[in-house]
């Protein structure tokens, strides 16, 4: 039966109480001793064979016949007002079916005050106007016959200079989000931390705008079907965009149909609504023919989301022992003209480290700039590329060994709460990460040449424990296969074939046996956004809670059929066995013989543990080489240690944990979306001038997750793998290149120039 | 709002280019006659007008390697090329690759190690590789890496694509 607890969910690092509904009965958790088949083991990605012969069709792919295309207008100044507007022109180009903009569009709200389309444009790339055309050569014709008078306006895009009394206004609430102090966490107090401290440091970070570039852009494909919307769309939250369409539009839930099969890279910039879902709907319903709206890769750069860039003023005090005695940061991001907020760059501060005293301020500042969105562990990666150059420098000046001093400030139990983890082998980690790379037997001291090699490390945390409301449904069909049905999405992760794996586990099945359908709202239901590494431990226990429920069902029907007690019964690789009988029975005789009576079971996501912190930690190392002449850094080894509970499929984990290194590298060393200050414009808005790694950047990396169950976070012991290998790289990296050189960055990317300029300021060169 | 006749300014407004021209194609063996303006890039033509959409736009100006398709055997970036300087030319894409009874070896590779999350670059790595193999059927590691130097995998799968190809440049060199 459905009853509503109240749990504590944790979403890239902020916790929240919420309401959900479950219905799970308490399901013994997957323990260490628990004997299974199936999960735990690789298998090759579900999906596969359509994605390796180009067969698989992504949103991008999407043709439906009639199809429109549309392309927009964007705003070429970073701050002006559309003084008129003609688009006569355009319209009544041949095979153009229609023109948005701000003279004839619906009055949609957007942000704040702001409409969907605006007089007032707020940065560089905003939506001017958008045409429906029958094809997209003839779409930026029309665009380009449309004629705009803008009146320019004064603008500001470095964040700081945004926070001056006098500042250019980009909102009528002022540029600072919230007090003036942004978001402020206390505990202890850090003046005293301070004061009892032996030795005080404080530091300056920056880091750069990262933009997510997946390589699907932003994209949908809108048909209305009547009065029903259908929506094709690269999203990593269906049922977010069916909620949130369907809302702005004022249609009814069962109005909107979301379709998301196959996405092209996420990464957090596809979890909410974009204006071009609507628009692409409003010029659907104005033709009365589908449309489709796919961002050009310079749109991606410049409106399809960033990392925000961050300003960190850090302060830590440590006694001469080694013992963290205070920490205090002060962080600004950048979040362009819409980001809805900050993200928490003070997270790592607060806790990664046991330290009674911490002071965290996190100030988020409007800009005439593009909308900041989340972006892989946002806030967490930022943050901890600080805190950890701060720890090895400090380790350093103590005269301890950067591990040993990690070591000596481990936090047992949660600092922020004082309450114990679910599980946490952040030490197991130190210690794998450091034999894997040879941390004791490296090389110490700086060595002469022109290529030099160091070793660095950093630690990570982060949550990944996902929580409800999500839910699943498992239909057994007659021949003995099953189908699993829930409204989540695969964005590149793997969450099909691990929710295959877990299904044909817990039903006993062969995992060929068990289909998944996901992404589509109308086939399954509600799941969360595949965000904040919460998918798997989200679904999974909630796909396990369906399995079971049609496991149950499926006995209680096959004891009736055989005349024998359920509880004799079990199910495996397909096969109905009784203790008591020595025939084995295929799942599809028993099935097949209800004839099409469907069984049908329903999982949903149980609370979080009320008493426990959910977190994954991790650690990782990095030898890196510099040649001090050209300013060069490769990155040769990296060693990865993470722990995120019980591993599912070693396969599908190794390629996520590897992925982040390599966007982690990017991070630290070539990513850096660059805006011209007295122009308020983008200079490398593309694919050639924002370096994004290739295949010869990146290092060898060994990964090695500690693969221990957390038996108390869900009942699949499993947390979130989507994040954590990102959030340590760069500062591993930096702390290695200092280790190598003697020179420490502390803005990223470590690019050539940063480096060749403090090589030449060095005398020690 | 929505026009099924033409206004009377329709016709002031001139057309742009000489218009659809027809075009043929052999892709993957197999001859096409494409109507279609003469600026359509090839990318274009396979993706709209043929339907062959494995070959994927992401940048559409050469810096990303999605679009890798073969000419005569050349891997290039389908975005830069025109549609109708392929004419009399073999083009091969990720559509023709497949055996009539199965996959090709680095497709199968590619399933086998997982050399892919979102898999949107995948048919270009793919065809990138295709080309090496076609003519060095035993590249050595640097050869298959400086071969895909070109598609851009935002995912970071490299490792990955590097240990598929591997696999097969050692089945390849077994024999």
């Amino acid at each position: 039966m459905p009853r509503i607890v109240r749990t504590k969910v944790e979403f890239e690092g902020e916790v929240r109480e919420r309401m959900a509904v479950v219905e799970e009965d308490h399901i013994t958790p997957w323990g260490s001793g628990t004997p299974l088949r199936i999960v735990g083991r690789s298998y090759p990605r579900t999906g596969g064979v359509e994605v390796v012969t180009g067969k698989a069709t992504y949103t991008a792919d999407v043709q439906l016949p009639g199809m429109l295309y549309c392309r927009i207008m964007r705003s070429p100044h970073p701050h002006a007002e559309i003084a008129s507007i003609d688009y006569v022109k355009a319209e009544s180009m041949s095979g153009v079916r229609a023109v948005l903009c701000h003279a004839n569009a619906p009055g949609i709200r957007w942000f704040g005050d702001s409409l969907l389309f605006d007089r007032i444009l707020r940065y560089e790339g905003e939506e001017v106007a958008a045409v429906a055309a029958d094809d997209e050569e003839i779409a930026d014709g029309a665009l380009s016959l449309i004629r705009v008078r803008y009146r320019e306006l004064p603008f500001v895009v470095e964040a700081e200079e945004a926070m001056k009394p006098g500042a250019v206004q980009i909102h009528p609430g002022g540029n600072i989000v919230g007090g003036p102090d942004g978001e402020v966490y206390r505990r202890g107090n850090v003046r005293e931390g301070f004061a009892k401290a032996d030795l005080v440091v404080e530091e300056r970070y920056e880091t750069p705008a990262a933009v997510h570039n997946c390589l699907e852009p932003h994209c949908c494909v809108a048909m209305w079907a009547g009065d029903e919307l259908v929506l094709w769309d690269s999203t990593q939250h269906v049922y977010g965009i069916r909620n949130e369409v369907a809302a702005t539009l004022g249609l009814p839930l069962n109005k909107v149909r979301v379709i998301s099969e196959f996405i092209g890279g996420g990464f957090g910039c596809k979890q909410g609504v974009g204006k071009h879902e609507i628009i692409a709907a409003l010029l659907a319903k104005m033709t009365g023919r589908p449309v489709k709206l796919a961002l050009s890769r310079r749109a991606e750069n410049l409106a399809g989301g960033v990392r925000h860039p961050t300003i960190q003023y850090l302060k830590a005090g440590v006694r001469r022992d080694g013992t963290l005695m205070a920490l205090q940061l002060r962080s600004i991001a950048n979040i362009g003209a819409y980001g809805m907020g900050g993200s928490e760059v003070g997270g790592p501060i607060r806790e990664l480290y046991r330290c009674p005293n911490v002071l965290t301020e996190q100030i988020a500042i409007h800009t005439n700039l593009g909308p900041a969105t989340a972006f892989r562990a946002p806030g967490y990666m930022e943050g901890m590329y600080g805190l950890e150059s701060m720890m090895d420098q400090i380790a350093r000046g103590l005269g301890i060994d950067p591990l040993q001093f990690r070591l000596l400030n481990y936090a047992e139990k949660d600092p922020m709460r004082g309450v114990s983890y679910s599980s946490k082998h952040l030490d197991k980690a130190y210690r794998t990460g450091a034999s894997i790379i040879g941390w004791e037997s490296r090389p110490g001291g700086q060595n002469a040449g022109a290529r030099r090699r160091g070793f660095g490390m950093a630690s990570q945390v982060w949550g990944g424990g996902g929580g409800p409301p999500a839910y699943a449904i498992v239909r057994l069909n007659a021949d003995g296969t099953a189908d699993v049905l829930t409204g989540t999405q695969d964005i590149g992760t793997g969450t099909k074939t691990v929710l295959s794996q877990i299904a044909a586990e817990e039903l006993g099945f062969k995992v060929e046996d068990v289909r998944v359908t996901i992404g589509d709202s109308r086939a399954g239901p509600y799941a969360p956004v595949s965000a904040g590494s919460m998918t798997v431990p989200s679904m999974g226990p909630a796909v396990r809670a369906a399995a079971r429920s049609a496991r149950e069902q499926l006995l209680n029907l096959a004891a009736d059929l055989l005349r024998v007690l359920a509880t004799e019964l079990s199910v495996k690789e397909g096969k109905i066995k009784s203790t008591a009988r020595p025939r084995e029975v295929a799942v599809g005789e028993i099935t097949g013989r209800i004839g099409d009576f469907m069984i049908i079971g329903q999982g949903a996501r149980g609370p979080n543990p009320s008493d426990a912190k959910v977190r994954t930690f991790g650690a990782q190392f990095a030898e890196v080489e510099v040649d001090v002449e050209t300013g060069d850094v490769t990155v040769l080894r990296v060693a990865a240690v993470h722990d995120f509970g019980r591993v599912i499929n070693p396969l599908t984990l190794g390629n996520q944990v590897e992925g982040g290194i390599v966007q982690g590298t990017g991070f630290a060393l070539m990513e850096e979306r660059i805006v011209d200050s007295p122009t308020g414009k983008a200079l490398n808005a593309n694919l050639e001038a924002y370096k994004v790694p290739t295949m010869l950047d990146v290092p060898s990396i060994e990964s090695h997750p500690i693969d221990l169950p957390d038996e108390i976070c869900n009942s699949i012991g499993a947390k979130g793998a989507g994040e954590p290998p990102i959030i340590p790289t760069a500062p591993a990296i930096a702390n290695a290149v200092f280790d190598a050189t003697g020179i420490r960055i502390r803005s990223l990317p470590i690019t050539r120039d940063k480096l060749l300029e403090e090589i030449r300021r060095n005398a020690a060169f | 709002m929505s026009r099924s006749i033409p206004s009377v300014r329709a016709l002031a407004v001139r057309k742009r280019g000489p218009g659809k021209v027809t075009l043929r194609l052999q892709v993957n063996g197999e001859e096409y006659a494409v109507l279609a303006e003469p600026r359509r890039t090839l990318l274009d033509v396979l993706r709209k007008d043929l339907g062959l959409t494995g070959a994927k736009k992401v940048c559409d100006r050469g810096h990303c390697g999605a679009c890798t398709v073969l000419v005569d055997g050349i891997p290039i970036y389908s975005c830069l090329k025109l549609a109708i300087e392929c004419e009399g030319k073999r083009i091969e894409t990720i559509e023709g690759l497949s055996f009539p009874d199965g996959l090709h070896p680095l497709q199968k590779a590619f399933i086998e190690h997982d050399a892919f999350q979102c898999g949107f670059c995948t048919p270009g790595q793919i065809m990138s590789l295709k080309a090496l193999f076609d003519r060095n059927p035993h590249p050595s590691a640097d050869e298959i890496r400086s071969a895909v130097a070109g598609n851009l995998c935002r995912c970071g799968a490299y490792a990955k694509i590097l240990r598929a190809a591997q696999a097969v440049s050692e089945a390849h060199a077994k024999g």
